[in-house]
């Protein structure tokens, strides 16, 4: 089962390489990371997205307490939440795509950051599945390039993480 | 006061209450054995490579209740320290590791002797630091020596730039420290204890297995009057002999791929587990699939939430430091009213006799070849069971740890996790300084021995009376059984050929040196070899190259599915 797993982690130097070899090591699978400071500078905000079995995501959850650096783990996934990623994605927009392009970015909300006559670079925000549904729906021969953040995760209402 | 970084570090282990540094010098820490030199606080001890350092200062912690610590130079320093981590690591051994670094301008340049130590050591240490600022670095090692003996212990890196150690601070040592991101849980949850309790009293076929977090935790006395208050069968692991004394009624033996028939079956057929500081690794219940076949309530006490329900499922999870756990339990079961069913009880203790009656251990008494099982029980009788033993690894550390019966912790000083070959006699060096007029004695190989041997140099130095006894096999004798059982025979590479006689090399070194290949002899030459007090014996035995270590269960297999001696 997939998890977002939320970690506050103290800003130094070898806190990310902590967690991502804790991954390799004990062979568990991270689908994406994402890492910026929080409001307080002394601590940044991972969300980590991996896929495993109840057990094995117990057990990273676990083994990331241990790590010194790291101050506090939630798995978002236990309760509600709410999960968005950015995806930049350019697409060739020539002749007669150049419209249809434009209609479907606005079906997914998008936006086009910047033009070429031959070519839209489209941002788009939210869930993993909306990100993926859209470039389904764009002919894969299209796309010149993508990137995407990998997901971030809060928990809704009054469920906070903070020390 | 202005300090240097070099005075300051030296300050620091001062206020530690550090006795002895193992360590080895070069470029990136001469400042700070300069400074090492105008003091006498801190004793150095120069070992001959740097694994020998970690090791010494790892038996030194195992045999105390102190923290061990080295200082190695940067680069090579620091990749020959590495095994020595990550057999402390493995093992849980409070530890402070501190590695020279080329000045931080340099960090990055691949300047000479430089390697990157932090991340080098990362997978193996409980913490570490790369210290760049000077104002930082009495703060740093009180937060390692802080970190590596508390909670589940371990070693912690303090990586030091040499223009640090130049630059100057001013010095103040904290008295205390605390980290907002680390808080182990250390005492126990009091519901889940009282839960725990309650199983024990209702068992029908208790069972005791301790690990080496309570020889960790000094909690064998604790441990003790539990099992006896119940009147529990009780084993111990590798790493927890000791624990619960060896030649008590109650105890079954060690247990494992190793372990006594007896103490296996009981841990298959019980119907409550009580697990104290240990971790159910793989040379320990076998097969977990296997392992559950039987169904049994288990209870879990361990400082690392980590190593509960990681590799088996448990009922009663306890997290907390196994001293205070067990306090707590016996607590509420000395004023319980309930006792377990005597009468279950009886029966339970049956049904071990019986199996105990396989007498597990036996071996060939009437061979003409040296067997290696009764030179430790030589040794055993002749140490009266009060040796601080270290050991090796390979089939003459099975033999001392199913030989040799501990009664008190931290007797046994062995690389349980990491089963590192060369770490006895560097061990058993940290063993002697910090129990001086103890008797320690080394068992080990030809093969192991060769590992770390130029540490003999260092026992002389220091004039160490360690008691090295060699059973010699001419060959990796664990890897031979494995290839004589698993391999069809096939002894690839297994066999030590060109060895060198080594009692020319033990008096090259400046010891004593003893052979033996005669069964009649070994107790005229064990005696003698213990009759040189103050000086460091080889006693390289010729032993039956066959021999195998029995019980076995096999990689993979479940914890009852044994190969007994007979059987083959």
């Amino acid at each position: 089962m997939r998890h977002i797993l939320s970690i506050l982690v103290e800003n130094e130097a070898g806190a990310l390489s902590r967690i991502s070899g804790l991954f390799s090591a004990r062979g568990y699978n991270i689908e994406s990371l994402t890492v910026a400071p929080t409001e307080d500078v002394t601590m940044s905000r991972m969300t980590i997205v991996t896929v495993g079995s109840e057990d094995v995501v117990e057990q990273i959850t676990k083994q990331l307490n241990k790590l010194v650096d790291v101050v506090k783990v939630v798995d978002l996934t236990e309760g509600n939440h709410i999960e968005r990623e950015l995806m930049l994605v350019k697409v060739r927009a020539a002749g007669k795509d150049r419209e249809e392009m434009k209609r479907l970015a606005d079906i997914f909300r998008g936006r086009i950051l910047d033009v070429t006559d031959k070519s839209y670079t489209i941002e788009l925000t939210g869930t993993g599945s909306k990100l993926d549904a859209f470039l389904t729906a764009i002919e894969p021969g299209v796309i010149l390039e993508t990137v995407r953040t990998g997901a971030s995760g809060i928990g809704r209402g009054e469920r906070i993480l903070r020390v | 006061m202005q300090l240097t970084g070099a005075e300051i570090v030296i300050r620091c282990l001062q206020e530690e209450g550090v006795e002895y540094l193992f360590g080895y010098p070069g470029g990136a820490v001469l400042n700070i054995y300069d400074e090492l030199f105008k003091q006498e606080k801190v004793k150095h001890v120069l070992v001959r490579h740097e694994q020998g350092a970690v090791h010494a200062a790892d038996g030194y912690s195992r045999s105390s209740t102190k923290v061990g610590v080295c200082l190695v130079t940067s680069g090579p320093g620091v990749t020959n320290a590495v095994t020595g981590i990550a057999t402390a690591y493995m093992d849980s051994i409070p530890m402070v590791v501190l590695t020279g670094q080329v000045p931080t301008h340099a960090i990055g340049q691949d300047a000479f002797q430089e390697c990157d130590t932090v991340g080098i050591t990362r997978p193996c240490v409980k913490h570490n630091f790369l210290v760049k600022d000077v104002n930082d670095v009495a703060l740093t090692i009180k937060k390692a020596f802080y970190l590596a003996a508390t909670g589940r212990p371990g070693p912690v890196l303090v990586d030091i730039p040499k223009d640090v150690t130049q630059a100057k601070a001013e010095w103040s040592y904290p008295k205390t420290v605390s980290l907002r991101s680390y808080n182990p849980v250390t005492k126990g949850h009091s519901g889940q204890i009282k839960k725990a309790v309650q199983l024990l009293l209702d068992a029908k076929k208790p069972m005791v297995y301790a690990g080496g977090g309570v020889v960790l935790n000094n909690a064998a006395p604790q441990l003790t009057r539990l099992v006896r208050l119940l009147g529990f069968p009780c084993t111990n692991t590798l790493m927890g002999l000791g624990g619960f004394p060896g030649t008590d009624p109650q105890f079954t033996g060690m247990l494992g791929m190793h372990g006594t028939f007896e103490s296996n079956m009981a841990m298959q057929n019980c119907d409550v587990l009580l697990a104290v500081g240990a971790r159910f690794d793989d040379r320990v219940i076998g097969n977990p699939e296997h392992f559950f076949r039987s169904d049994r309530k288990i209870i879990h006490i361990d400082i690392d939430p980590s190593s509960i329900s990681k590799r088996v499922k448990v009922d009663v999870p306890i997290v907390g430091y196994v001293a205070d756990v067990l306090d707590e339990m016996l607590k509420l079961i000395e004023t319980s009213p309930q006792r377990p069913d005597p009468a279950a009880l009886k029966a339970w203790w049956g049904e071990i006799k019986e199996w105990q009656r396989k007498d597990c251990l036996r071996y060939d008494t009437k061979s003409e070849l040296i067997k290696p099982q009764y030179v430790i029980q030589k040794l055993y009788e002749l140490t009266k069971g009060d040796a601080f033993i270290t050991s090796d690894v390979g089939q003459h550390q099975m033999w001392a740890a199913q030989y040799y019966k501990f009664d008190k912790p931290r007797r046994w000083i062995n690389s349980g996790g990491l089963g590192t070959m060369g770490f006895g006699l560097p061990a058993a060096m940290g063993v002697q300084l910090v129990n001086p007029g103890a008797t320690v004695v080394t068992v080990t190989g030809e093969a192991s021995i060769q590992m770390c041997i130029q540490e003999l140099s260092t026992c002389k130095q220091y004039h160490l009376p360690i008691k090295v006894i060699n059973l010699n096999n001419r060959y990796m004798g664990m890897v031979r059984q494995w290839q004589e059982f698993f391999y069809g025979n096939r002894y690839a590479e297994s066999y030590m050929d060109a060895l060198p006689d080594f009692v020319k090399l033990a008096e090259a070194y400046g010891h004593v040196g003893i052979k033996v290949d005669k069964p009649g002899d070994v107790d005229g030459a064990l005696a003698e070899a213990f009759k040189h007090k103050d000086r460091l014996v080889f006693v390289d035995v010729i032993t039956d190259q066959t021999e195998n270590v029995f019980p076995m269960v096999p990689g993979g297999k479940g914890l009852t599915e044994m190969i007994l001696a007979e059987e083959l």
